[in-house]
Order: structure tokens, then C-alpha cells, then sequence
């Protein structure tokens, strides 16, 4: 153990960053082996992106909030509730920095340091974005954004909207919407219908969820909604009172009117506080980035630090939750104290059907590089710093730029306040592409702190106390 | 162009709060976060410092960090991540003399 001022072996300061199906399923196996954990979340209540509750005052039932997914989400909510005394249960709070064995956390309240002994990160996703010209207009949502307008807010983003991009939660959030009253325009998939079926066979390892995906586009097509696969998307314009994305499709270009937008090529890791602490990275093919290293049950780099549910990759709520009780069952090993065997092969079970699932659906929905690279100039790829494909085209050969944190340096792309988290992807497509490099070559985005913006007033608060 | 961009599916019979928007009244329903009340309102959050051009956020879940603004009091806040609450004035064009 590296760390110098550990408590007692009998007591060891245990924090999970992240309240979402790994973190709680973590939470709950430490909490059954008698230990103490601390649990950090930036969202108000528990549950993560895919089990979000929306804010006490809206009360639509479960089933309109989850789908099909409902008896998972009340089951992981009614464990948070029976953990919730036994833990030292922090929401609202953004854990902005970490520095050796100490996490630097914001709220409300001010900063506060808190120390670990062992800490399991599952912090879980965000979109992962293929940028379009005109995309930093009002009316155009990441795809995960518009599903948080429904679920948390009980709201559209748009009566027609257009949903593009590529992955299941194009379709799953479509149909959510088409379902809730709104009248999507078309769905259009960068992917290519012969991807999807090259990828079935493993697909079919889970095949309540293929047949989930299957049934939503369907039922899509039933109701009259354009579905179409390698349609890829250009630019955005606003017209009159329409936002009209220009695609092409075959070598053609079209064009599709609605009220909105909402654009998502898959997931991707929120692996910013893994990179602070210096968790080894290690370049991952089929989704073209760098994932945090980590064993069968999660175990990164570092003795201290585990990683849990789609941080360590995407492979969706199901193992997240059987992610997040390995990871735990890790920490406990790793303690010195004993685990139940049976569960975990069990687990481990599960963990490797998701992993042959998931290379299926890397598969189906590819991120769209192609299409990146062919992006016209003026498209602007940084929102925070408003940095144009065009400035990056132009300085990477003025600068012999080959590497991220050094287009980073020179044009400000990933340089805001979402310190890349949006452009990043798209950024090493362009920089590959523009130097003829392999993509695993121009390395990725170094995480800096403060992880998110923290207010200023919160660092008076700590100086005053 | 500039008009209200979300719409209510449900959760209607909540009890109303009011705040301001660049000097305005304007309501909202008790659970609802700025970028709600925002986008109910006309539809936009800020502009971008670099263009001018309208904002109006993006991830809506705490990522992209575009939806930030300012308060009349000076406070800072994520319109996607916080609940409005009555009497917030949120600031979006100072005021002028006009």
C-alpha cells in the first residue's frame, strides 16, 4: 500500500465517485462485508444518467420514466434506500481534483478534502459526439440531453426532431420521444445496415437487448418515421422557423426539417479523474480511444484505485451493476478479507457476455471517422472555444503538430471549459487524418483541474473557515 | 427565431414559482432547471464570447459546461444542473439606458 497515513487495516476510508448502477452496486457488496464507504455524487438524487430520478415534484410512475427498464431502475433505487443510513452519502457534489490520496470536493456547502484508502470511480458516461456545421445552435441536443429533457423534465426538445448519429440510444430515444408525443422527423444512422448485421451474432448474446433495439426501430417504421443507415450528417441551418440538417447519403446530398436536433455516436468514459490520478491508459481499437487500464474486476493501475461501469468502457447499465459489485469484491480481496466465490464467477460470467455484446455493438454503430475528416472547414469542432475544423486543418501543418495536448497548446480546441470532454474524439480524427497517422498515435487529452468549472465564492468559503 | 423550444408532455399541476429573466417575470413550474425555464421562455441561454452567437446548452446532464450564466447577485450557475427557485433573476443582457 503506497499511501502513508492509513487510518487501521480494520477501518480503511473507502469513496466510490459516482451513484449510478455501478457505484450503488458497489456501495451495497461493501456495505454487506461490514465496511464504512463514503459515496460522492454530483447529481441531487441517485440513480446516474440511465436510472435518473427527476426533482421530487414530478411524480410520473416509474414505468413512464424507465420503459422496460422500470423494474431495474426501482430495484437499484430501493437498494439505495436501504444503504442510505449505512453510508456517508454525498449528493451535489462535484469532486473537482485529486491530489496522491485525496479527493478536492465542491459543493454547495464550500471545498473540502476528503482522504481514501481505496476509491472506485463510476463516474460513468457522457455522448460521444460527431460534430456537424451549425451544431452549437439553439435546438440542437447531445441524444442523452434530449432523453434528460423527457425523463427529468418531463419535456420536449422539439415536437419533430431529428435524430442522428448512430448506436441503441439513437433508436431506444427516438422511439422514447415518439412515444411521449413527439413526432421525430427521420433517425439517421451513420452506420451501415450491413455493419449491424455483420454484428448480430454477437448481438444476440444478450438478446432481450437486440430484440430491444430491433422492436424500436420497427416501431418507428411502423408509425410512418423515416429510418435510414449511412445517412451522414453535414451541416445544420435555420430556416424560418425549422432547423434543416443537410446529409448525404450514397454520394447524394439531402436535406430534413424539424424543430430540433439531437446528435450521439455512441458513449464514451468520463475518465478525467482516472487520468489526475495517474491511472494507465491503454488504446482501445474498436472505439478508436484511450481507456483506463483494468483487470477482470477492475483493478486499475494503482493499488489504491478500481474502476467500475462505463468507465472502464462501454458496456451499458446491466454490467455496470455486476461492474461495480466486482470492483467492490476487488477492494475487498485486495483488503485481505475474504469473498464469496460463487458470486464472484458468477459476476465474472456476466462481466464476459457484456464484453462480447459490446464488441458487437462497436460493430453496428461505429464511430463515424470518415465522415469527421470530411467535414467542411467552417464546422466548428470546439463549442467552448469555438476552434473551426478549418483552424485545426491550418495549423497542423504550420505547426507540425502530431499530438493532441499540442493542437491543444496551439489552437485552443479542447481547451474550454468542457476541457474536451465533447470535441475530443472528433479532435483525434481530425489531427489523424490530416497527418496520415494512426489514430492510437496522437495520444489523447490531458484531464486538468478543476475537472468542471468550480465557483470562485467556494474557494472564499474554505479561506474564511 | 428566437421562441420557445421545449414542451411540456406532463407534470403539469405543479405549484408555479416566478423569477426574472433579464429583468422580466417570468413562470415556472417547481422542478423545473434554468435551462428549462429558458428554453420554455424564448429559447436561448447566452451568447457565445466568441461569436455573439446564441447558446442554448447542449448535453443537458453537467458535461459540456455551455449552459452557464450569471444571477443578478453575482452567482454563477449551470442552467441543466440547477432547480429554479422563485425569486432568481437570471441576467442575460445587461441592463441599458434605452
Amino acid at each position: 500500500m503506497t499511501d502513508g497515513d492509513m487510518t487501521s487495516a480494520d477501518t480503511p476510508r473507502i469513496a466510490i465517485i459516482g451513484a449510478g448502477p455501478a457505484g450503488i452496486r458497489a456501495a451495497e457488496t461493501l456495505v454487506e462485508a461490514g465496511l464504512r464507504v463514503t459515496l460522492i455524487d454530483e447529481a441531487a438524487l441517485p440513480g446516474g444518467q440511465i436510472y435518473r430520478q427527476p426533482p421530487p415534484t414530478l411524480r410520473r410512475p416509474a414505468k413512464a420514466l424507465y420503459g422496460f427498464e422500470a423494474g431495474k431502475a426501482e430495484a437499484l433505487h430501493s437498494s439505495f434506500a436501504r444503504l442510505r443510513s449505512a453510508i456517508d452519502y454525498r449528493p451535489e457534489t462535484l469532486v473537482w481534483g485529486a491530489r496522491d490520496n485525496r479527493l478536492l470536493l465542491s459543493s454547495r456547502a464550500g471545498n473540502t478534502e476528503i482522504a481514501f484508502d481505496k476509491l472506485i470511480l463510476a463516474t460513468g458516461a457522457m455522448d460521444r459526439i460527431a460534430p456537424v456545421a451549425g451544431w452549437t445552435q439553439p435546438g440542437v441536443y447531445s441524444l442523452g440531453g434530449a432523453q434528460v429533457v423527457l425523463k427529468h423534465q418531463a419535456c420536449l426538445i422539439g415536437k419533430r426532431p431529428i435524430f442522428a448519429g448512430t448506436g441503441p440510444l439513437l433508436y431506444l430515444i427516438a422511439w422514447q420521444y415518439l412515444r411521449a408525443g413527439s413526432r421525430p422527423a427521420a433517425v439517421l444512422d451513420t452506420g451501415s445496415f450491413a455493419g449491424q448485421l455483420r454484428a448480430l451474432p454477437r448481438l444476440a448474446r444478450q438478446p432481450r437487448t437486440l430484440l430491444k433495439g430491433l422492436y424500436f426501430t420497427a416501431a418507428l417504421r411502423a408509425k410512418g418515421i423515416p429510418v435510414l443507415y449511412s445517412a451522414l450528417p453535414a451541416r445544420i441551418d435555420a430556416r424560418d422557423d425549422n432547423l434543416v440538417l443537410t446529409y448525404t447519403r450514397n454520394g447524394r446530398s439531402h436535406e430534413i426539417a424539424g424543430d430540433a436536433v439531437a446528435l450521439g455516436s455512441g458513449l464514451k468514459p468520463e475518465t478525467q479523474l482516472a487520468e489526475i490520478l495517474g491511472c494507465a491508459f491503454d488504446f482501445h481499437s474498436p472505439s478508436r480511444s484511450y481507456l483506463p487500464r483494468c483487470d477482470r474486476m477492475g483493478r486499475s493501475s494503482l493499488a489504491t484505485t478500481y474502476i467500475a461501469g462505463d468507465t472502464g468502457g462501454i458496456r451499458g447499465a446491466d454490467a455496470a451493476e455486476a461492474g461495480g459489485a466486482l470492483a467492490a469484491l476487488a477492494v475487498l480481496e485486495d483488503l485481505g478479507r475474504s469473498v464469496p466465490e460463487v458470486r464472484k464467477r458468477q459476476l465474472l460470467t456476466h462481466m464476459r457476455r457484456a464484453e462480447i455484446f459490446r464488441s458487437g455493438l462497436e460493430l453496428a454503430f461505429a464511430y463515424p471517422a470518415p465522415a469527421i475528416a470530411g467535414l467542411a472547414d467552417d464546422t466548428v469542432l470546439c463549442r467552448c472555444e469555438n476552434v473551426t475544423i478549418g483552424d485545426l486543418r491550418a495549423a497542423i501543418p504550420q505547426w507540425n503538430i502530431t499530438e493532441m495536448n499540442r493542437l491543444k497548446a496551439i489552437t485552443r480546441c479542447g481547451m474550454g471549459r468542457c476541457q474536451g470532454r465533447v470535441c475530443g474524439s472528433a479532435a483525434m480524427e481530425v489531427l489523424a487524418s490530416e497527418t496520415h497517422a494512426p489514430i492510437e498515435s496522437v495520444g489523447r487529452l490531458r484531464g486538468q483541474i478543476p475537472l468542471k468549472p468550480v465557483v470562485g465564492s467556494n474557494f472564499e468559503t474554505k479561506a474564511a473557515s | 427565431m428566437y421562441s420557445p423550444r421545449f414542451h411540456r408532455i406532463a407534470e403539469t399541476d405543479r405549484p408555479k414559482i416566478v423569477l426574472t429573466v433579464d429583468g422580466r417575470p417570468v413562470d415556472a413550474a417547481d422542478g423545473d432547471t434554468l435551462l428549462t425555464v429558458l428554453m420554455r421562455h424564448d429559447g436561448w441561454v447566452r451568447d457565445s464570447e466568441f461569436d455573439g452567437q446564441r447558446r442554448a446548452g447542449f448535453c443537458a446532464m453537467g458535461a459540456c459546461q455551455d449552459c452557464w450564466l450569471t444571477l443578478a447577485d453575482g452567482q454563477r450557475l449551470r442552467a441543466c444542473t440547477t432547480v429554479a427557485r422563485t425569486g432568481m433573476a437570471i441576467v442575460r443582457k445587461p441592463a441599458t439606458h434605452d
